[in-house]
């Protein structure tokens, strides 16, 4: 059966229940068939899978948690709301008669907020009320739109628990039904609560004043409020203010921008109906902040991006979207991509299995092994015989295969914690040198040696500058940052730190007499420059001064502030080098950062017009070789009337356009340029002119246009 | 003016334009000193020579170029600072923002757009700059000579440099600038000579005397036209080449009286002066381009040709045997696609859409994905270039013939919810859904978006789509774009849409109108007799009228008039309701005239209209 129809444009093909028969094919198999290798590829899903199991349910626990206090809070006002409506005195009365509203704040990165309303649903149906109903504006149109889906959400989720039938009838009658109204709610709701308890029936009146507790709010959820047409909202807000009193209603109003929409969008008169708390979620770089400390920074996960592919995915979620959802995605692109493309990712797991792993790699893998340009580098360094053991001998460089990966582990055990010890020391100077995210410093460490690095050494010489209690409380947190570490080489760092601090407590205690000396020093030329002097004596003393300043003896205080410094500065430069020069670092790092953008962050657009402008690029025939710049008129039709199209006006005339077109085509077709047929239409070069220019149409480079006859107009500008 | 430095990818482009004009502005600042500098210089040069304005300002023109092109380097250390500085100044704009404003060149950097970029394929990315640009005025004949330039190198094998980006290449005169920044300077002096010269200051030089200084083949767009000799295009090609020629010499020897006596008349000369100075300043280009609403194009038309319009089988017919350039490449590159169709299926059943973009039709490729990989699995393939495709069409689509499910929805979300519904009870159950063209003029919508974004959330639906037009990713915003969890996979095919473009009305397709014609005869045949006179009568007054180019239409009193006389009506209410009829069929259309009164027409051409009514008298 054919796709192309001129009366249809959808097909659907159904395999016949014969071929049904036979196995479909699993993630698996499709992973294995596109794979490099096929010999451990079954591993390497396996491992793949797991990994990214385990980044998901982490990131949704990572969530959960960083929305709990807000969800807290959030679920205190609902009961609170409930619980208001039982007292009797005047405050809460009037209180009563407003409808209580959470604005939830929750910021622009919209991709994430269902996550945060899901979450937030079924939290409060655990919790507070069986009665949650959230509805998006798309599907509220209008007043009538939004009381049905409320009606509907709102009945079915009770409906539920009975028999299919009813429900289907139940949606029936809403369905058919004019009078789709909240008194139907309240009817409904009464029955509802009723049932629910048989104990106390007489008593379900329009009193606010109730004694039973169970009287479970009824909470709607406004996914989307910018979203939402004004008007519908007043309209329902108003009615909803109606009912409040026989129906414990309430409102959550999900804000993507600033709680001053709300009064953008109603009215005074409407917004006094209401009950207003403000709710601020959590801003989304400190969700990805956390999301990076908790995946990317942690060395219990194996799998690592190096510099460039996290700068492409920070640089998408900085620039583009705010998502942590995207975020997530691209690591999980990476991930699979990682997994597909390297052979050698098999070792890429925790360390018992690693070095297992390492035991059943064939021949060709280890082969693979020795083309690593990290391996090959750390061969290089090793003495001739050795080097010789290790391009030949398969068992041997097992083995070295295993003391590397345990190096490689061990590398990052120490890496993670000194960059966190790095980060507060240098997250809180003054304009950061080294970034005031761990992100930043992370990138820069992945990049090169941090020590070369400009910034790192203004960031020290204003470590220098720091005052003794900022010093010591920075260093007491680095300290703590080491204690959860078990790592042989950071234990013994956490101890010579706490040496240090303690000697810096010392001083504090039997430093009282050398102060006044140093004092001394410093005031006395600074006493001289008080006398009236000219130039050339300032100078003098400025230079004295400069000189004795720098022979001076340093106070204690400063031995041991350097001391501390230089110890940190020694524990970055053994620490903190970049992956790349860890032998086997390919096993982990996941490099290709083109490959991550191109899929996430495409560019048609360019694509397209590089294609049209130098199809070298995609098509390399020798015919298409030109100068820079210029096309050859070999080139494919589309190209040519592109290329001649850039260089008209507004419009474009479609008689000269076609001329040009035939007289380059000609060219290609090898006519001399004296010869009468030169550059004449025929009807070929016609009708491939009629379709090249109705494919730019199609792209969107031009439209038909009727200010004048047989022209076109472009319509875009640029490319080169 | 080298703006190589703020390259950055389309998609990042809304957010970063102003960045970069500002950029921009400050770039041309610190050039002006320089500028100036030069100018003077040369103007000194100028005085002792005694050289007319006119050449003084030609040199100047060429010299600045020649400044700009070289200080592209110098351009390159002003952006580029150490980030410490840079960091620092962002510290003091922006008071600490922690999502790190980053400088745009950092966001370009990180984005891998530059050219330090490990790019294993090699591909050739085009700068962002010089994709989204301004419009720049554009002379009569630049077409004309670029394809003659064309014409002239016909295959050349020179030998290719592959540094594609490092060439400092501005947004406003990127083409012209990029060829003539590569090639030797006295051939890129020739070429920036000739564009900024008007064009009819060239064409005096060429035709000196027989010409009058009317513009014979430009006019502006509302001009009548203007009756043009038969000039061909062979005759103006050699005179652009003669023309080359004759510049060049007049640039090597500028002192030469002839060239200066050409600039003689004031008016014309104040014209070049003001265009030579406004060449570097991509703010008054802009202007230039956008001030004046008449756009300089000439008069021809396509009824010069022998064959005016081809029809669509003709067409067809043409260019079906005719094998296309280069096809053993496109195929090569096609079969490089296909290597990942497997990796799509795995991508698909991890929850990621793929969507396939890039120059050339794309349907092919994804049927031999369907072919090859979808066999075994409930696929539905939508045709978005279809022209009457609908949401609800893919709907039914889904809900009737893949759910098997009787029975109708009041509205899409209801269907929605229910393929939603039955999806996640029977998880099993997977449908691939392939859309070619998700961007077609049907399904752009923000509804029909939706409604599909909807639909690739859910997870066992799998979505594979393609992708056309320019500017289609604007159709989605971030909500949908994560609905839709594409993965973007660039499938340049090369292959023609011939599909694709086939519905599509084409500008220079003649509609044969047969289609029209037998619509007319269905419709006429389920009428009364009555009627039949009535659409007849009008049709024939419409024949009558058909030389007559003032004829707006039959008005409703005169039509009413003549079918009384007719005795086809007998009040106008009749003939209303039957003008009502004919006009929900398309038929005939009503146009208010100036004074209020309606007038009929009937919406097919005078040829098919004649057809008709020989059909009818057969009849």
């Amino acid at each position: 059966m054919s796709t192309s129809s001129v009366s249809k444009g959808c097909f659907v093909f159904k395999p016949s229940a014969k071929k049904k028969k036979k196995t479909t094919l699993t993630l698996e198999d499709h992973f294995m068939r596109g794979c490099e290798d096929a010999e451990n590829s079954e591993i390497r899903f396996r491992l793949c899978h797991d990994l990214w199991d385990k980044i998901k349910t982490d990131t949704e626990a990572l969530q959960d948690e960083l929305n709990r206090n807000i969800l807290d809070s959030l679920l205190d006002f609902t009961r609170k709301c409930s619980s208001t409506r039982r007292h009797s005195d005047w405050a809460s009365q009037m209180r009563a008669s407003e409808i209580p509203t959470a604005a939830l704040v929750l910021g622009v990165n919209v991709p994430d907020h269902d996550m945060t309303f899901q979450s937030l649903s079924d939290l409060l149906q655990q919790s507070v009320t069986p009665h949650v109903a959230s509805v998006q504006a798309k599907e509220c149109g209008a007043l009538k739109h939004l009381m049905k889906r409320v009606l509907e959400r709102l009945m079915d989720t009770v409906v539920d628990d009975e028999e299919e039938e009813e429900a289907e009838q139940t949606r029936a009658q809403l369905n058919t039904s004019v009078h789709c109204s909240l008194s139907t709610l309240c009817a409904w709701y009464n029955t509802n609560t009723k049932k629910s308890d048989t104990g106390t029936p007489g008593k379900k009146r329009s009193s606010a004043v109730r004694d039973d507790p169970l009287q479970p709010p009824v909470v709607i959820i406004f996914k989307d409020l910018e979203a939402f047409n004004p008007k519908v909202l007043q309209d329902f807000i108003l009615i909803c203010s109606r009912y409040i009193e026989r129906l414990p209603l309430m409102f959550i109003f999900g804000i993507a921008t600033s709680p001053s929409t709300i009064q953008h969008m109603l009215p005074h008169s409407v917004t006094s109906l209401l009950c207003i708390e403000l709710f601020q979620s959590l801003s989304c770089t400190q969700h990805l902040a956390t999301v990076i400390d908790k995946l990317i920074l942690a060395p219990q996960f194996p799998f690592k991006l190096n510099g460039k592919v996290l700068q492409v995915l920070i640089s998408i979620f900085l620039y583009h979207d705010f998502s942590v959802r995207n975020f997530i995605k691209g690591i999980q692109l990476a991930l699979l991509e990682h997994f597909h493309s390297q052979p050698l990712s098999v070792l890429c797991c925790k360390k018992k299995a690693a070095l297992l792993n390492v035991m059943q790699l064939g021949h060709q893998d280890l082969e693979r092994v020795r083309q690593l340009q990290s391996f090959k580098r750390y061969a290089e360094k090793q003495e001739a015989q050795e080097q010789v053991h290790l391009l030949t001998d398969d068992p041997h460089l097992k083995e070295v295969c295993q003391k590397l990966i345990k190096d490689l582990r061990k590398y990052h055990k120490n890496y993670y914690p000194t960059l966190r010890c790095l980060h507060t020391l240098t997250s809180s100077l003054p304009r950061y040198p080294l970034g005031k995210q761990i992100r930043e410093l992370h990138l820069i460490c992945l990049e090169k040696n941090i020590w070369e690095n400009e910034d790192y050494q203004s960031a020290m010489k204003l470590l220098k500058m720091l005052a003794k209690d900022q010093l010591i409380a920075l260093l007491q947190r680095c300290e703590e940052t080491l204690q959860s570490v078990k790592s042989k080489k950071m234990k013994s760092a956490r101890v010579q730190l706490g040496d240090t601090l303690a000697r810096f407590k010392q001083l504090d205690t039997g430093a009282a007499e050398s102060p006044p000396s140093v004092e001394d020093s410093i005031t006395s030329p600074v006493k001289n420059l008080q006398k009236k002097t000219d130039l050339f004596q300032l100078q003098k003393t400025l230079l004295e001064m400069n000189e004795s300043r720098r022979s001076k003896k340093l106070s204690p205080f400063e031995v041991l502030r350097n001391e501390a410094l230089q110890f940190i500065d020694g524990l970055v430069k053994s620490h903190l080098s970049p992956p790349e020069s860890q032998t086997l670092n390919e096993v982990c790092y996941y490099t290709s950062s083109a490959t991550v953008r191109r899929h996430l962050n495409a560019t048609p657009r360019t694509s397209i017009q590089a294609a049209l402008n130098s199809p070298i690029y995609y098509l390399q025939n020798e015919r298409l070789k030109t100068e820079d710049g210029v096309i050859s008129n070999a080139a494919p039709d589309i190209c040519i009337v592109y290329k001649l199209h850039l260089e008209c006006g507004r419009l474009i005339n479609l008689y000269d356009w076609l001329e040009a077109y035939a007289t380059v085509v000609s060219a290609a077709e090898g006519n001399e340029p004296d010869s009468d047929d030169f550059g004449k239409v025929d009807d070929v070069k016609h009708a491939r002119f009629i379709r090249a220019v109705s494919e730019l149409e199609f792209l969107g480079f031009i439209k038909s246009t009727k200010q004048k006859t047989d022209h076109v107009a472009r319509l875009s500008w640029g490319g080169c | 003016m080298p703006l190589g430095c703020c390259k950055y990818e389309d998609g990042a482009e809304s957010c970063h334009t102003t960045q970069c004009c500002l950029q921009f502005i400050k770039v041309l600042f610190t050039f002006s000193s320089g500028d100036t500098d030069t100018l003077s210089v040369i103007m000194s040069v100028l005085e002792v020579k005694f050289i007319g304005d006119g050449d003084a300002l030609e040199h100047i023109v060429d010299k600045q170029e020649d400044v700009q092109i070289s200080s592209g380097s110098v351009q390159k250390m002003v952006t580029f600072k150490s980030p410490a500085g840079r960091r620092a100044k962002e510290d003091a704009e922006h008071d600490g923002d922690e999502n790190g404003v980053l400088n745009e060149q950092n966001y370009v950097h990180a984005l891998g757009t530059d050219n330090a970029e490990e790019d294993e394929e090699g591909m050739y990315r085009v700068a962002g700059s010089s994709i989204f640009t301004f419009q720049k005025a554009k002379r009569g004949h630049s077409m004309a000579q670029t394809a003659s330039e064309l014409a002239r190198t016909p295959g050349k094998s020179v030998s290719f440099s592959t540094t594609p980006n490092i060439e400092p290449s501005t947004p406003t005169r990127t083409g012209r600038n990029h060829r003539g920044g590569s090639r030797t300077p006295q051939r890129s002096k020739k070429v920036q000579f000739v564009s900024t010269t008007p064009h009819r200051l060239r064409k005096r030089m060429t035709t000196p005397s027989m010409r009058s200084d009317s513009d014979s083949e430009l006019s502006p767009s509302d001009s009548e036209e203007e009756g043009e000799e038969d000039e061909d295009v062979m005759e103006e090609e050699t005179k652009v080449k003669k023309e080359d020629k004759e510049n060049l010499k007049t640039l090597r020897t500028p002192s030469e009286g002839s060239s200066a006596a050409l600039y003689k008349t004031p008016a014309k000369k104040s014209k070049t002066t003001s265009e030579a100075l406004n060449q570097p300043s991509m703010v008054e280009e802009y202007f230039e381009a956008h001030g004046n609403s008449k756009v300089l194009t000439s008069d021809r038309t396509l009824e010069r040709l022998h064959t005016p319009k081809l029809d669509r089988e003709t067409l067809v017919q043409l260019l079906g045997g005719k094998p296309s350039c280069c096809s053993k490449e496109i195929q090569q590159l096609n079969g490089k696609h296909r290597k990942h169709f497997s990796k799509w299926m795995l991508q698909l059943q991890l929850g990621f859409s793929v969507l396939v973009y890039g120059l050339g039709s794309k349907k092919s490729l994804l049927e031999d994905f369907r072919v090859s990989h979808l066999a075994q699995e409930i696929n539905l393939v939508v045709n978005g270039f279809f022209p009457s495709i609908t949401l609800k069409s893919i709907l039914n689509a889904l809900t009737c013939e893949v759910l098997e499910h009787q029975g109708s929805f009041r509205t899409p979300s209801d269907q929605i919810r229910y393929i939603a519904q039955t999806l996640k009870e029977s998880p099993d159950l997977h449908v691939y859904l392939l859309i070619h063209n998700i961007d077609g003029s049907m399904l752009r919508g923000d509804k029909t978006q939706s409604a599909l974004g909807q639909l690739a959330s859910l997870p066992n639906l799998h979505m594979v789509a393609s992708l056309d037009h320019i500017n289609a990713p604007m159709v989605w915003d971030q909500f949908k774009q994560s609905q839709f969890n594409w993965l973007w996979w660039e499938c340049v095919t090369y292959l023609h849409y011939s599909e694709e473009t086939s519905y599509e009305n084409s500008l220079l397709v003649q509609q044969t109108g047969t289609l029209a014609l037998s619509s007319l005869t269905h419709v006429l045949r389920s009428l009364t007799p009555n009627a039949r006179g009535i659409f007849q009568l009008l049709v024939k007054f419409q024949l009558e009228n058909k030389d007559n180019p003032s004829y707006t239409g039959l008005s409703f009193q005169d039509f009413y008039q003549r079918c009384r006389e007719a005795f086809l009506v007998n009040s106008d209410l009749t003939l209303r309701t039957q003008l009502t009829e004919f006009r929900d069929h398309k038929l005939i259309r009503t146009r208010k005239g100036a004074d209020g009164v309606e007038y009929l027409v009937v919406a097919v051409d005078a040829g098919t209209l004649m057809d008709f009514l020989e059909n009818e008298e057969a009849d």
